[in-house]
């Protein structure tokens, strides 16, 4: 049994033939689809590392099928950056120092985004905490990944006014 | 992960069809199923796809003041939306001390509902365990279970129900719509989870085939929203199981307790509401004393199932906590670190 | 600007301003893009996966393997058990020095722990490979496992670490302790902890006749292709590996593990490359963790709160087939001066995978049971627990009588005290609150960490264009080496860090030594100093003996090195570009090459170790007991910074390793089955982003003549030292509650009497 499906990943549009409908959106990127960018740490949705955007909304991919995400719309961490662009997200996680092995980051980085997107935290730093804490860190980086979220937050909101004036 | 079909339905009928046949399962977002598949603890031969049901992920305020709200919404548009929080308070702070966030956003109610026992035996495919294979026995009796249930297990079975979300919903008398072969039907959550009583590999009263559809709270729920706390206790600041949690609902009129609610959480194969000491509440002064009245009767029945001892006294503490919290007041907007103990508390409790 | 010397009287010196710079890291784009390249991004052409299946029992025999079910999985290749595996040319149970870990890889059909390996199935895709795994549903002739720090008879280990001995004796402990006007006994308990770097052991293999081409993390590229050659027979020039970024390692991707030999022998076996990466929960055994220990402290004071004696002694637990005892008491050698010191160790051969370092090992699991017994001391004293440290301060290390050749242990508890606010702390327990009510405590610990060097190489070279180019095979882990070693490059060449391209992470490169002991900056940077020194050499030899260059004659004088041009040293007008040198003498570029070592008479002279003071508070709910460290201060000094975000990293990243020891980390093992009951990432906690709300470290300034001419001592393991001894100590001070049995939660508290009306 075969499945053809088609998502927009990073604006393009991708049709997969599947073989198989065991495969994970996890290992379709980075097995199938050369978006090695999203990694797996646990597998389980226990880690955060797989973490990618789906219709706009952060999740664990690893946990989802990629069978029953026809139609989606996905963004992964190479399609963060406008060409040589950083998002303000990635530029902060440098600037901040928001990882170490860097194994986690594209799951921060994505998460980071996503959090950003929900506007539930605003730039309470508790909340910025409890919101990334999908996310382990084992290098521990947890205070330069705050700063980096509350940083590029905040220059998100001041281009956003920029953008409006 | 064996090998399944997989259905994508187009209506809640062919939906069930489907799953009627032996080895099927349903799938919404799988952030359980999933898991479960690739631990090798479930083995569907057949997973039916409810994801792309329609109708099935709206929040509806109804007229006569209660909410329905879809098995396909997902915990955390449940938990912001703003009237639901705003009457169901209890509710969206479990549901935001649950899982992570990424894991809310793709998690269902229904979903919730259906997640099984995180007991470490139930897991382990080498342990015996009869919730996952009947009949085999329960390596957690005598095992490492400092987190087992001290509450409704027997000796088939001593594993805890992990929800969060479903511990409010208990306390706030919510009710489960169904659709099977046979039709429509509605039960209690309180009577949605089953305790092991002979068949520990029956979490619900679901019948094969059967979907949830829905989850109904009833208007008289909206009356506690001015105190109304879920708090649970884990041994990291969040994203964690509970060791315990409690919610507490009361509803105060002229400076008395007119009705509490009172439900725990992480004590039992299901969520444990305790009516015996809402009622020891009624008419009482919402004070110190009688908090810890109602937390002794709500414990009076636990025992130890292992070395799990400890669970009892702090299931104690942890709703006479929750009754002070609920006494003091609602805050506006859920905590920062929701249902945590670290969650500031107004004022006046600073040394109660 | 700094200034670099090679020795002390230099013939040639080179000016850099790239050491001391808190630069982003260089990799930083790559790792914030997603094209930064782990091991299992790999997917070379034809490649296929494998998947382990492990053994679910510690200890026994395999006696059935459904090889059939798992081959007729559609996708499935080949199933490779001890029946069918490609022979190896060495013993994988073979020892030939202690950095040498025995192997299970598929050599029999032997238990000897959980999760062990026992076959390995390939096949096409991901998921057949996975579900072919579970088709074998293996069968097994148990035996009991032996489990728990007294399940099996007690032994006095050969060595403990890499090769330290077990017992050591200073002064005279039992005397001592008899003079002591107080005397405090304390048995701490920690746990099993696994290391769970976020990437999980990975490997990608592909031969090409006897070639081998491998994509794995290795702390070690060298000793790991040695590794390799020996057990395949085949030359080390043959073996290439690349391991650029490592997702994590702090001691668990030290050496070569054995499900990392199987993906090379599937890949032998099938003809094809071959991806295979471990599952979470098969980190849980064959790739090393942090044995457990029970440690017995006494100690004894005089009136004055003065040590006369100082015991400590460990009981640990390594596993039934190879040797790693946690070193825990060694941590009393250092710190403390007492006239009398005895540590000692013993141990017990349980079910499990080997023990290995992790982060800090020793120093770790000894400094939490120190620094605890240290506070209850200083508590028996009615002493201020830093008053009670600093009477105790050792002027000279105590075991050996050395003097430090550096040691700023003072200036990190003033600087620490200072910015915590330490002052105002109660000696009493249990006398601060929050406005919330939340039970607040402080507490606080010393950290220490011996400076370590390994050897290392390196090539320098100067190309035509006047640009540098630096080469040495190091591992970056997170530590930074891609920065801070090519910072220390770029000084080396007298030349801006944009003018030198620095190379590492595979194993063609120099010998790097290994990324641990904290000692990998300074191991490959005093080889990458060294080759520079010796390329600018030559390079001044070039100018100086050419009687057209204005540096003619100047031999004698020594010239200094800095932007791209020598200038005469004692007459910076007089000065030509590198470029111009190499182009006078006809030469495309001008190589050298460098290495390092510890300086064994150094070493004799000296004791060198890193420093610091780490202050914690936490909040403990009154009544439920749950704990959160609100607030850590660490200040270290440990030499020369080479770039101080970096290092700050490694001290915040160290410090929360602490925070972890302290209040979360703990593999549960079943005492019937000896099997570990979390081995995941839901159980098995971890800090989250919320446990940390505030986490700072001070960099305290500390010039070290001694340890090496860059004067670094190593930043990357002293973080967790200290740490979960303050958390501890803090958790005491909020609650009057000494929990000593690790990690602090629940049942310690409430068994404490936490809340009891």
């Amino acid at each position: 049994m075969s499945f053809s499906i088609t998502l927009t990943v990073n604006e393009v549009a991708r049709t997969v033939t599947l073989d198989d409908p065991r495969v994970t959106l996890l290992d379709l990127l980075r097995e199938r689809l050369d978006l090695t960018g999203t990694k797996k740490g646990c597998d389980r949705g226990q880690c955060g590392a797989c973490t990618v955007l789906v219709d706009g909304r952060r999740i664990n991919s690893c946990l989802a099928l990629a069978i029953s995400h026809d139609g989606a719309q996905i963004r992964t961490i190479e399609g963060l950056a406008k060409g040589d662009e950083l998002h303000p997200v990635q530029a902060a996680f440098i600037a901040h120092d928001g990882f170490q092995c860097g194994f986690c980051t594209p799951g921060q980085i994505m998460s980071a985004v996503g959090l950003i997107e929900e506007a539930q935290a605003g730039a309470d730093p508790e909340r910025v905490r409890e919101g990334m804490s999908g996310n382990l860190c084992r290098c521990a980086a947890y205070a330069g990944i705050t700063r980096a979220v509350l940083d590029a937050q905040e220059r998100m909101a001041g281009a956003g006014r920029k953008d409006a004036a | 992960m064996k090998t399944f079909d997989y259905v994508r339905p187009a209506t809640i009928p062919e939906a069930v069809a489907a799953a009627s046949a032996p080895g099927a399962a349903y799938l919404a977002a799988g952030t359980n199923l999933v898991d479960l598949m690739k631990g090798g603890i479930a083995q569907p031969g057949r997973l039916v796809d409810i994801g792309h049901l329609p109708g099935l992920d709206r929040i509806e305020h109804m007229p006569d003041g209660g909410v329905r709200i879809g098995a396909l919404v997902r915990n955390a548009d449940l938990a912001y939306d703003r009237d639901f929080a705003r009457r169901f308070p209890a509710v969206a702070e479990a549901l935001l001390s649950g899982a992570s966030p990424q894991l809310r956003n793709a998690a269902t109610v229904g979903g919730n509902l259906m997640q099984r026992t995180r007991c470490a035996y139930f897991y382990d495919l080498a342990s015996a365990c009869n919730k996952r294979e009947p009949g085999s026995g329960c390596d957690a009796l005598g095992g490492e279970n400092r987190l087992h249930a001290v509450l409704g297990w027997s000796e088939s079975c001593i594993a805890t129900h992990p929800s969060d979300f479903c511990v409010p919903l208990v306390a706030l008398n919510a009710t489960v719509e169904i659709e099977g072969a046979a039709g429509r039907r509605e039960v209690p959550v309180e009577s949605f989870h089953r305790l092991p009583d002979g068949h520990p590999e029956r979490d619900s009263v679901l019948e094969p085939g059967e979907l949830i559809t829905g989850v109904r709270l009833p208007a008289e729920a909206a009356g506690f929203a001015g105190h109304a706390r879920y708090l649970k206790v884990r041994e990291r600041t969040s994203y964690a199981f509970a060791v315990v949690s409690a919610v507490a609902a009361l509803r105060i009129e002229d400076g008395a307790i007119a009705e509490a609610r009172i439900a725990l959480g992480g004590v039992a194969l299901k969520p444990w509401r305790v009516r015996d000491a809402e009622a020891s509440l009624a008419d009482a002064r919402p004070d110190a004393p009688a908090f810890r009245e109602a937390a002794r009767i709500a414990l009076a029945d636990a025992r130890p199932s292992g070395e799990n001892g400890f669970k009892i006294e702090l299931a104690r503490r942890i709703v006479t906590r929750a009754l002070t919290l609920a006494a003091a007041g609602t805050p506006d907007r859920v905590p920062a670190l929701p249902a945590s103990p670290f969650a500031p508390v107004p004022g006046e409790l600073s040394h109660v | 600007m700094s200034e670099i010397s090679l020795t002390q009287n230099p013939a040639h010196v080179r000016h850099g301003s790239n050491v001391g710079q808190p630069l982003t890291r260089r990799d930083g784009l790559l790792k914030v893009t997603g094209a930064a390249r782990y091991a299992a991004d790999n997917h070379p052409e034809s490649m296929v996966y494998a998947a382990l299946a492990v053994s679910s029992i510690a200890r026994g025999r395999v006696t059935a393997l459904d090889v059939a079910a798992a081959k007729a999985h559609p996708g499935v290749i080949d199933v490779m058990t001890p029946e069918n595996r490609p022979p190896l040319a060495e013993d994988p149970d073979a020892k030939n020095h202690p950095f040498m870990f025995r192997l299970d890889v598929l050599q029999n059909d032997r238990v000897r722990y959980p999760n062990q390996p026992i076959a390995v199935v390939i096949a096409d895709t991901l998921e057949a490979a996975t579900e072919g795994a579970a088709l074998l549903a293996p069968r097994y002739d148990v035996e009991p496992a032996r489990v728990g720090l007294d399940g099996n008879e007690v032994f006095t280990p050969q060595g403990v670490g890499v090769g330290n001995p077990p017992n050591d004796s200073h002064g005279d402990v039992e005397a001592g302790l008899a003079a002591a006007s107080r005397r405090v006994e304390a048995t701490y308990e920690t746990p099993a902890q696994y290391h769970n770097p976020m990437e999980p052991h990975a490997i990608v293999a592909a031969w090409d006749g006897d070639r081998l081409s491998i994509d794995t993390p290795t702390q070690g590229l060298a000793m790991a292709v040695g590794r390799v050659a020996g057990l395949f027979g085949i030359a080390p020039e043959d073996i290439h590996i690349r391991s650029p970024f490592l997702g994590g390692g702090f001691g668990g991707k030290g050496v070569m593990s054995g499900p990392q030999v199987l993906g090379i022998l599937a890949a032998r076996m099938v003809g094809r490359p071959v991806k295979l990466v471990l599952r979470r929960e098969q980190m849980y055994g064959p790739v090393g963790h942090r044995g457990p220990t029970r440690q017995t402290l006494r100690l004894g004071t005089a009136g004055d709160g003065a040590l006369t004696a100082l015991a400590h002694h460990t009981r640990t637990a390594s596993s039934t087939f190879d040797d790693f005892f946690e070193p825990a008491s060694n941590a009393s050698h250092t710190l403390y001066a007492s006239p009398a010191i005895a540590t000692s160790h013993d141990g017990v051969r349980l079910d499990t995978g080997t023990p290995m370092f992790m982060r800090a090992p020793g120093e770790a699991t000894g400094s939490l049971a120190l620094e605890g017994a240290l506070d209850e001391m200083a508590e028996a004293c009615g002493m201020d627990p830093l008053d009670f440290r600093l009477k105790n301060y050792a002027e000279v290390e105590p075991t050996s009588g050395k003097p430090f050749s550096s040691k700023a242990l003072r200036e990190c508890y003033a600087q620490g005290a200072e910015r915590f606010g330490w002052a105002a702390r109660p000696l009493q327990p249990r006398q601060m609150r929050d406005a919330s009510g939340l039970l607040v405590g402080w507490g606080m610990g010393t950290a220490t960490f011996p400076a370590l060097m390994f050897q290392a190489e390196a090539r320098a070279a100067i190309k035509s264009d006047g640009t540098g180019l630096m080469e040495t095979g190091a591992q970056d882990m997170g530590q930074g080496a891609w920065t801070a070693l090519a910072q220390i490059a770029a000084d080396g060449l007298g030349l801006d860090i944009d003018q030198v391209e620095f190379r590492a992470g595979t194993s063609d490169l120099p010998d790097a030594g290994i990324a641990g002991g904290s000692g990998h900056t300074a191991t490959a940077g005093m080889a990458l100093h060294d080759a520079g020194a010796k390329v600018i050499a030559r390079l001044a030899d070039l100018a100086t003996s050419a009687e057209n260059s204005p540096l003619f004659g100047a031999g004698n004088a020594g010239v200094v090195a800095r932007d791209g041009r020598l200038f005469r040293r004692d007459d910076e007008s007089r000065s030509e570009s590198y470029a111009d040198i190499l182009a006078r003498a006809g030469l495309p570029e001008i190589e050298a090459r460098g290495k390092s070592a510890a300086d064994p008479a150094v070493r004799n002279a000296y004791a060198m170790h890193a420093h610091g003071a780490v202050f914690a508070e936490v909040k403990v709910h009154p009544e439920l007991g749950q704990i959160r460290v609100t607030r850590l201060v660490g200040a270290f000094a440990a030499g020369r910074v080479i770039n101080p975000r970096m290092v700050e990293s490694q001290y915040l990243g160290g410090m929360i390793w602490g925070v972890s020891f302290a209040l979360h980390e703990h593999a549960i093992t079943d005492r019937r089955s000896g099997r570990i009951m979390n081995a995941n990432l839901a159980e098995y906690h971890v800090p989250v982003n919320a446990d940390i709300p505030s986490v700072e470290a001070i960099l305290v300034e500390e010039h070290d003549p001694h340890v090496n001419a860059l004067g670094i001592k190593g930043v990357g393991e002293i973080g967790v030292t200290g740490t979960a001894g303050a958390i501890a100590n803090a958790v005491w001070h909020a609650t009057g509650i000494r929990v000593r049995h690790l990690p602090i939660g629940l049942e310690g508290l409430l068994a404490g009497g936490l809340g009891d009306a």
